[in-house]
């Protein structure tokens, strides 16, 4: 548990507050499934073979770990100014504490009503702790968790993505 | 075309070892597939000057990705993910030979009466455990049963 007394105001204001409530910028499509299926030579029928997919799960669906796909901008679009970020809230505590680097370090996924071609996946994110300084063979920096929730254009509950991060400063940058 | 039931999953065995020898090419498609633009999975130069590791290495959606084939491989296509925990502890990257294996810790039928079955996964670049993964996975409990079928309540990954 995170003592957010330990913590600057605006950081702790923020905790176990929705933000960044975002819609994929495109329909989820087959393209990827199958850019993604043969980037890990995953030969399941169910993406490859629409009978089988038709007979198991109603008709096609995304691999269920392609969830944070949907999410992710793209690389430039017209008239964005910065660079956009997938996880954004991530970004926003390293800028916050002056962390240079990141990483994540654990990722739970939970997966709800199956991704398929045209639904269109919206997100949101919700900051769940922040740790006091620490030490680690990286550097000295923080953890933080945050939550990405995931659903549907019906609104259905699709999935839950669960990030550790760890924002730090290499020793040789302190 | 496998059709993995419960029935046939033993406590404690063994998945059937995957191996794969990574190049820069299995970084960058992974790493594009599942559109991450971050440049340490795809600029040498960044990775080992900014980053301080030895080059680009694979990013997390991507290892999930292979960590789903792996498991889908041994379930087929009825099998159907609950949930996957990851902790990276090192990276893999070109010239690798990545293992992956996985064992299953328990078997068992939520009230509903969906089987599942959780497994403790692990890739390993030679002695290293780059990336352990523990995942739930739901298998059909007979023969017809599928448990794509399940929704709402009914679905307690």
């Amino acid at each position: 548990m995170t003592d957010v007394r330990a913590l600057p105001d605006d950081v702790a204001e923020t905790i176990g507050r929705t933000q960044y409530e975002e819609t994929g910028e495109f329909p989820v499509e087959r393209g990827y499934v199958w850019t993604t299926c043969s980037s890990v030579e995953n030969g399941n029928p169910l993406f490859w073979d629409d009978d089988v997919a038709a007979e198991i799960t109603g008709g096609p669906v995304a691999p269920p770990t392609m969830l944070s796909v949907w999410f992710r901008p793209h690389h430039w679009a017209p008239g964005r100014t910065g660079e956009a970020q997938p996880l954004q809230v991530h970004f926003d505590l390293k800028e916050r504490f002056s962390l240079p680097e990141a990483v994540i370090s654990d990722n739970t996924i939970t997966f709800h009503e199956p991704v398929r071609p045209g639904d269109v996946v919206s997100s949101r994110q919700v900051l769940r702790s922040v740790s006091e300084e620490k030490t680690t063979r990286l550097g000295t920096g923080r953890f933080w968790v945050i939550d990405v929730e995931y659903r549907n254009q019906r609104a259905e509950l699709v999935g839950v993505e669960s990030y550790t991060g760890f924002g730090y400063r290499r020793e040789t940058q302190a | 075309m496998t059709i993995l039931t419960l029935d046939e999953v033993k406590e404690g065995e063994e998945l059937p070892p995957l191996s794969y020898d990574v190049t820069a090419t299995t970084v960058v498609l992974g790493a594009l597939a599942s559109r991450d633009w971050r440049p340490m999975h795809h600029d040498h130069d960044f990775a080992v000057h900014r980053n301080g590791t030895r080059d680009i290495f694979l990013n997390t959606p991507n290892q999930a990705a292979w960590f789903e084939r792996y498991l889908t491989d041994w379930t087929g296509p009825r099998g159907r993910l609950g949930r996957m925990r990851f902790r990276m502890k090192g990276s893999v990257f070109p010239g690798d030979t990545m293992a992956l294996s996985g064992s299953v810790r328990t078997v068992e039928v939520d009230d509903t009466g969906c089987g599942w079955v959780d497994l403790d996964l692990a890739l390993r670049v030679g002695d290293q455990t780059c990336t352990e993964c523990s995942a739930r996975i739901a298998v059909p409990v007979t023969a017809d049963d599928n448990p794509w079928d399940r929704r709402s309540g009914r679905w307690r990954p």
